[in-house]
């Protein structure tokens, strides 16, 4: 009976193993979701501070040109600092002057040029408008930094902090929705800095990237599922090639793209041209293996009955097998897109990281990707870079899960209407 | 002009083609039956003329270097001759387009040698890794002797700068690598061998229909998940939770430990030994099972001493596949892991993998010459070739196990 018994514990403790390694691999994955929301979420909000600014005529055209190119050239900053010193006056000690100044963003000024160059009728006016604040500034007002640690290990030491209470009692320092983090490109000050050069980068490599492996995938599946001749050697070969490719480290498509097509056939280095080149390399056997998959499982009275109709073998297959099989093909090519998407590796190999402000605007510009920008923000230290990692991953977290959700939904219907 | 602009042009004159061919053939089916529908007609002459010059703009690339270059404005000639061959296959063809003409069949067969010329492609994706890293690593094993490369313990791939700096002689001994990878690998499989198999055990032989639906997609959100998404976590969150912890027991471990990309990692190929498992673990045949039960052997003992011995060859090569895809890995380890390379395997330390030093070598500024990029591609073709017989063994064997049970 003993022994009926210490079986039965041990059949217990076996089940137990195999909930608590599922409960294991759950947790772990919810972590990370946790870990980079949390990380993340406030990256979705700016911290900006309201200055009233005076455009000066004496600063911005003091000969009265009326001309961008004169206006152009002013100083912008000047306006700047002029409407800081009127909201927190009194400071005169040079360095305090540095330390007042820098609480609002560099990229101030660029916004007043814009507001100028759209309306040159702004000049002589005054105005209140919103400016970005400082990382620093942006990392307190969201609760990163503590105001209560000793000033020597705060980034915001105290005289700042209380000219930044007295903008709070004014109530001119206020979170915004983040737009720059949609509408710029990479730049070296966290709060200007934005994942749309990346998102672009990555929109122009994924574009190569279907175009050419979406057709050469769905003709190679077409050709050994349905014309290949049967225990053919060279077919065999073929067949045994795709396999390989499918688990050749992505790195080595990154060594590929970089021996031949930039330094045989000389394209242009960090290119999303070439980066989805080298993309399609990669997602061809996925999309080939899925294809075929879904060729597979067209019911061949569909084909058998063209064929009985007087159709030839090619009118059969692609008039009536490929119809069918579509949405399974077009599951494999969404799936394999998304780890495209997902890919980093090959594309730092061919040079697609780099530090990139503009955003690129044709296939051949200079380019990075959205994981390569998470890449580069990752290894950055500052506190606002990583607030910004964070939501870049969540970002491309919602276009895989786009794509999968797609992809799942084309099956399901795919299924019902095979079956 | 590029390129793009004269395949837009080939394709505008391939679409007049078509029309010109379907107006022939339909004037021609007035007076006799025509052997094929119009629109092959126009097809054919479509295709003939666009192929013709397309396949002439790929000549051309291929033999300017050697032969056209000296010619003044040579890449005006391109567009001169390619009009040309255009040209004078379509009127060739649209010659040939008459009542007998069999223009179904000239367009099946062009269609089936073009859907045969996209197959052959995997063979030349193929042989063009082979050529890119055994010509580079070639160039390579002519400065550096293999033996020292496979065999050597100092690892320090900067290259002199002047004559005479001390300490930067440039040494190419790749064991720590190797070592490294493995360490991590073998982490990393610590890791997903057994959660990943305990997982597959439970969902296939315990959990009931309804779990297994809501479970099973969620482990496969891991697989999708981007390898640098993973990198930033290690960083950020795995690696320091290790060193404090390591910290309260007075243990120095290194902020890129092993153990963190190694755990990491871990994580990442869960799903892909959970799901290659369930696969050979569903293959073994329920009569073994019922013949286990039925002499009264309780789930787990059935699991345990039928389905797992049953199932093993399977296993094996899908943690086989499992290792070769840790091995290959990029993101993670040249986020997490070190940059240096240490000849350890104490998972405390940080270490360097293959591929951390493939891209280290390979980013940023790089003569394409020197030793130090070359060395990029010898690590590549070792890699390329571990990876391959590591995959061949695993799909071996899992092969040979399905082929005994069906």
């Amino acid at each position: 009976m003993n022994n009926v018994k210490s079986r039965l514990a041990k059949e217990k403790r076996f089940q137990i193993y195999g909930i608590f390694s599922i409960i294991l691999a759950l947790s772990l994955l919810s972590l990370l979701f946790i870990s980079i929301i949390s990380k993340g979420y406030t990256a979705f909000n700016e911290t900006r501070i309201q200055l009233p600014i005076h455009f000066d005529q004496k600063i911005l055209d003091p000969n009265n040109t009326e001309e961008w190119k004169t206006i152009r050239k002013a100083n912008f900053n000047k306006l700047v600092r002029n409407a800081i010193d009127e909201i927190l006056p009194g400071v005169e000690d040079r360095n305090n002057k540095k330390k007042l100044y820098k609480l609002v963003s560099s990229s101030a000024e660029y916004k007043l040029r814009n507001i100028v160059q759209e309306n040159f009728s702004v000049i002589g006016t005054k105005e209140k408008i919103w400016v970005l604040a400082d990382d620093d500034v942006d990392m307190l007002i969201k609760g990163h930094i503590n105001r209560n640690l000793p000033e020597e290990e705060r980034l915001i030491d105290n005289q700042e902090l209380e000219w930044i209470s007295i903008l709070e009692s004014k109530k001119i320092i206020k979170k915004f929705f983040n737009k720059t983090l949609f509408t710029s490109g990479d730049s070296a000050e966290s709060e200007q800095s934005g994942i749309l050069g990346a998102l672009i980068g990555s929109l122009f490599a994924l574009a190569i990237t279907l175009i050419l492996s979406f057709p050469i995938g769905i003709a190679t599946a077409i050709y050994l599922e349905e014309f290949a001749p049967k225990n053919n050697k060279f077919i065999d070969f073929v067949e045994v090639n795709i396999n390989n490719l499918a688990a050749v480290p992505s790195i080595i498509f990154g060594l590929l793209g970089l021996a031949i097509f930039l330094n045989f056939f000389g394209m242009p280095r960090s290119a999303p041209l070439v980066g989805g080149m080298v993309l399609s390399l990669m997602t061809l056997p996925t999309i080939i293996i899925s294809s075929r998959a879904a060729l597979k499982s067209v019911p061949p009275s569909i084909k058998e009955g063209a064929l009985g109709l007087g159709a030839s073998n090619i009118q059969a297959v692609f008039h009536h097998v490929v119809p069918v099989a579509l949405p399974g093909m077009l599951t494999g090519t969404i799936i394999g897109m998304a780890q495209a998407l997902g890919e980093s590796a090959p594309l730092l190999i061919i040079g697609m990281v780099a530090f990139i402000v503009d955003i690129p605007s044709a296939i051949t510009d200079p380019a990075t990707a959205l994981p390569i920008q998470i890449y580069l923000w990752a290894d950055t230290p500052e506190r606002g870079f990583i607030e910004r990692t964070s939501a870049a991953i969540m970002v491309l977290l919602v276009f895989l899960i786009l794509m999968n959700s797609l992809a799942i939904y084309l099956r399901k219907k795919y299924e019902k209407d095979v079956n | 002009m590029n390129l793009s602009i004269i395949f837009f042009i080939i394709m505008i004159l391939g679409v007049s083609a078509y029309f010109a061919g379907l107006k022939k053939s339909l004037v021609l089916r007035n007076d006799k039956k025509l052997n094929s529908t119009p629109s092959y007609y126009g097809s054919i002459l479509a295709l003939n003329s666009s192929l013709s010059a397309i396949f002439f703009i790929i000549l051309w690339f291929v033999i300017e270097k050697n032969f056209i270059t000296q010619l003044e404005n040579y890449r005006n000639y391109l567009y001169l001759f390619t009009l040309v061959a255009f040209l004078i296959s379509s009127i060739l063809t649209y010659k040939k387009i008459k009542h007998e003409f069999k223009a179904r069949d000239n367009v099946e067969k062009i269609i089936k040698i073009l859907l045969f010329a996209c197959s052959s492609l995997a063979i030349l994706i193929t042989i063009g890794i082979f050529l890119s890293v055994i010509f580079e690593s070639n160039r390579f094993f002519n400065t550096i002797p293999i033996a020292d490369f496979l065999f050597g313990t100092h690892w320090s791939p900067q290259m002199p700068i002047r004559e005479d700096q001390v300490g930067s002689s440039g040494a190419f001994g790749a064991v720590p690598l190797f070592t490294g990878t493995f360490l991590i690998a073998f982490i990393a499989m610590c890791i997903a061998g057994p959660i990943g198999l305990m997982s597959a055990i439970y969902l296939s032989e315990y959990a009931s229909k309804k779990t297994r639906d809501i479970v099973k997609p969620l482990t496969e959100i891991l697989a999708g998940i981007p390898t640098v998404v993973y990198g930033f976590f290690a960083v950020i969150v795995v690696a320091p939770f290790i060193r404090n912890t390591g910290e309260e027991f007075g243990l120095a471990i290194a902020s890129e430990s092993a153990l963190a990309a190694g755990l990491v990692m871990g994580i990442m190929i869960i799903p892909f030994v959970s799901s290659i498992s369930d696969d050979v673990i569903n293959a073994v045949p329920q009569n073994l099972k019922d013949g286990s039960l039925g002499i009264g052997a309780t789930k787990s003992e059935t699991i345990k001493k039928v389905i797992i011995p049953a199932a093993l060859p399977g296993i094996i090569g899908g943690l086989l596949l499992a290792v070769s895809r840790a091995i290959g890995e990029t993101m993670i380890v040249v986020m997490a892991a070190g940059m240096s390379a240490n000849l350890t395997a104490n998972p405390f330390e940080a270490v360097t993998t293959v591929t951390v030093q493939i891209v280290i070598l390979l980013v940023g500024d790089q003569e394409f010459d020197s030793p130090k990029t070359l060395a990029a591609f010898a690590l590549g073709l070792v890699l390329f070739f571990m990876t391959l017989i590591l995959n061949y063994i695993a799909l071996h064997i899992v092969r040979k196990y399905r082929e005994q049970y069906e």
